[in-house]
C-alpha cells in the first residue's frame, strides 16, 4: 500500500512516497524497515510505542495501535509532529 | 648503531577538533602549528549530536551519537574519517519489557572506545541511564541488563524527574587500559560504580563524595550522588579525577575514598561545574570550568566572568586561566563533554560553549583564542589526531 513519508525520514527512502505491505500497521512498519534499514526504530521505540513526535494516520485517522489491521487499499501517512525550536 | 626510523604517519598527523552540537556536528582540522583551522561541516544538520568520537585504535573510525527532535536515537558510523556515514544496524535500545511499560532510550549520550586489546569494542551510555556495548565497531549494540534492568540500579537511577534538565544520564564510561575487564561508570543521578569483571558485577564507589546539604540525604546511598564527569589519567590509571554536583575530587587507587580537592578553589568561584580534563602525560595536572551552582543553579559562569582553573599539583592549588576570555557579561557555560585537551607536547585545551563558540587555550589554557563562533549550542568537544 501507499505510504507518505515525512521529510525527516526521506534520508532513508529518498522519496516522499513508499510502497509497503502488511496485514497490520506493525507489519507494514516492519516491511518498511526491511526496505529501508533502521527507519522503524526512528519512529517506534524498543517498547513498540510510537515515538512522541511521530504521528501515523490511516485513511486520515490518527492511529497508535501497531496491531491495527490494514487493507491493501488503505493509505498510510507518517507525519512529524511539532517538536520545538 | 642505525638511526631510528621516523614514523611518517606520526609526523603527518594533525589535530582535529570534533564538535558535537544541538544542530549537527563539525570537524575543525588544524594546521601543523594549530594556528589556522579548516572547518568541515555541518554533518547531520538538524540532528542533536551528543558525542562525536574518533577511534584512536585505527585513527579513521568515527562514531556519532544522534537523534532529532522528531525521530528516535541512533548511532552513525564512519570508517573514512567522516567522509561517509552509515547508521548502526542495531543502535542502543533497552530490552523490551513484558508488561509493555519498559524504558526507551531517549538518546545515546556518551561513547567510549574500548582498549587497544579489544579493537572492535565500544561502550555507550544513554539517557535515561543505560550501559551498552558493541563488539563489532559500533554496528550492533547490546544492553547490560544487569545494570539497565536491575531493580537496585533502577532504584538508584530514580525517574526522569530526578535527572538533569535534558534527562538523566549514564556517562564517563572508563576502561582501564591495563585490564579490559576493569570498568568505571558515572550516573547522573546514581553515583559512581566500578566493575572488575567486565561488567558482570559492580560495586559502588561513592565514599568521600558529598551530597547536597540540608535535606538529610544519606551519603551512603548512590541515588543522592551526581557525578558530572569522571576522568582517568592516561599516564596513571590508578588516579581519577571527578567533577561532581558537590565539588571536585581525586581518587588514588587502591583507595576507595574520594578526596575533595575543590576546597582549595577560591570561595567566590566555588568548585561546582561540569567538565573536567586531565593532562595526557602528567597525572598532577587537571582543569575544570566552574559554573554558578548557587541559588536556583543558573549554570552560567560565576558572575558572567568565564574562566578555566588548572592545577599542577593534584588539586592542592588552582590557577585561574582567563587570559583572552571575556572579562564580563559572558553568561555562557561549558557542558560536561565540551572540554578536552589535545596530545601536543604542550597540550592545548579546547572548550565549546552553550552559545556556540569554540575556544582554544594554548599551553594548558594560558592564553585563549576563539577559533569558531556562531555554531549551535555545543554539547561535546573531542580532539583527534588524523
Amino acid at each position: 500500500m501507499k505510504v507518505l513519508i515525512p521529510s525527516a525520514l526521506r534520508s532513508y527512502t529518498q522519496s516522499s512516497r513508499a510502497e509497503a505491505r502488511g496485514a497490520t500497521l506493525g507489519e507494514l512498519l516492519a516491511d518498511l524497515d526491511r526496505q529501508y534499514e533502521g527507519i522503524r526504530f526512528r519512529m517506534v521505540d524498543e517498547q513498540d510505542r510510537i515515538r512522541r513526535h511521530i504521528r501515523i494516520f490511516v485513511n486520515g485517522t490518527q492511529v497508535t495501535d501497531l496491531a491495527l489491521p490494514l487493507a491493501h487499499s488503505d493509505e498510510v501517512i507518517i507525519a512529524q509532529a511539532l517538536s520545538g525550536g | 648503531m642505525p638511526a631510528a626510523r621516523k614514523k611518517p604517519s606520526a609526523t603527518k598527523r594533525r589535530t582535529t577538533v570534533l564538535v558535537a552540537t544541538r544542530k549537527g556536528a563539525w570537524l575543525l582540522h588544524g594546521d601543523a602549528a594549530r594556528k589556522t583551522w579548516k572547518i568541515d561541516g555541518p554533518h547531520f544538520l538538524g540532528h542533536v549530536i551528543s558525542h562525536l568520537v574518533l577511534d584512536p585504535r585505527d585513527g579513521r573510525t568515527l562514531l556519532a551519537a544522534a537523534k532529532t527532535g522528531h525521530l528516535g536515537p541512533t548511532v552513525f558510523r564512519s570508517t573514512d574519517r567522516g567522509r561517509t556515514w552509515k547508521e548502526a544496524a542495531q543502535p542502543p535500545a533497552f530490552a523490551k519489557a513484558a508488561d509493555g511499560d519498559g524504558r526507551s532510550v531517549d538518546h545515546t549520550f556518551w561513547l567510549t572506545p574500548g582498549p587497544a586489546s579489544e579493537p572492535d569494542v565500544w561502550y555507550a551510555g544513554t539517557s535515561p541511564q543505560g550501559l551498552f556495548r558493541s563488539i563489532d565497531g559500533g554496528v550492533n549494540w547490546k544492553p547490560y541488563s544487569n545494570i539497565n534492568d536491575d531493580p537496585q540500579f533502577r532504584a538508584w537511577m530514580g525517574t526522569a524527574q530526578d535527572g538533569t534538565p535534558d534527562g538523566p544520564k549514564l556517562h564517563s564510561v572508563i576502561v582501564d587500559p591495563r585490564d579490559a575487564r576493569h570498568l568505571y561508570i558515572g550516573m547522573s543521578g546514581g553515583g559512581v560504580h566500578e566493575s572488575a569483571d567486565g561488567g558482570r558485577t559492580w560495586k559502588t564507589l561513592i565514599k568521600g563524595l558529598d551530597v547536597v546539604e540540608g535535606f538529610g540525604f544519606d551519603p551512603l546511598q548512590p541515588t543522592f550522588h551526581d557525578p558530572h564527569c569522571i576522568r582517568m589519567c592516561p599516564s596513571n590509571p590508578d588516579r581519577l579525577y571527578q567533577q561532581n554536583h558537590c565539588g571536585i575530587y581525586r581518587l588514588d587507587r587502591p583507595s576507595d575514598t574520594w578526596v575533595r580537592i575543590g576546597r582549595s578553589m577560591p570561595k567566590s568561584v566555588g568548585d561546582i561545574g561540569f567538565p573536567l580534563v586531565v593532562h595526557p602525560r602528567d597525572d598532577n595536572r587537571a582543569w575544570v570550568f566552574p559554573m554558578d551552582g548557587s541559588g536556583v543553579w543558573p549554570r552560567t559562569s560565576p558572575g558572567g566572568k568565564p574562566a578555566a582553573y588548572g592545577t599542577k599539583n593534584g588539586g592542592r592549588t588552582w590557577q585561574r586561566l582567563d587570559a583572552g576570555l571575556p572579562k564580563s557579561q559572558a553568561w555562557w557555560t561549558v557542558k560536561r563533554q565540551a572540554m578536552c585537551a589535545d596530545n601536543a607536547e604542550s597540550p592545548a585545551l579546547y572548550f565549546g560553549t552553550t552559545s556556540g563558540e569554540l575556544w582554544m587555550g594554548r599551553d594548558g589554557g594560558r592564553r585563549w583564542n576563539c577559533i569558531a563562533r556562531h555554531l549551535p549550542e555545543i554539547y561535546a568537544v573531542e580532539t583527534a589526531e588524523l
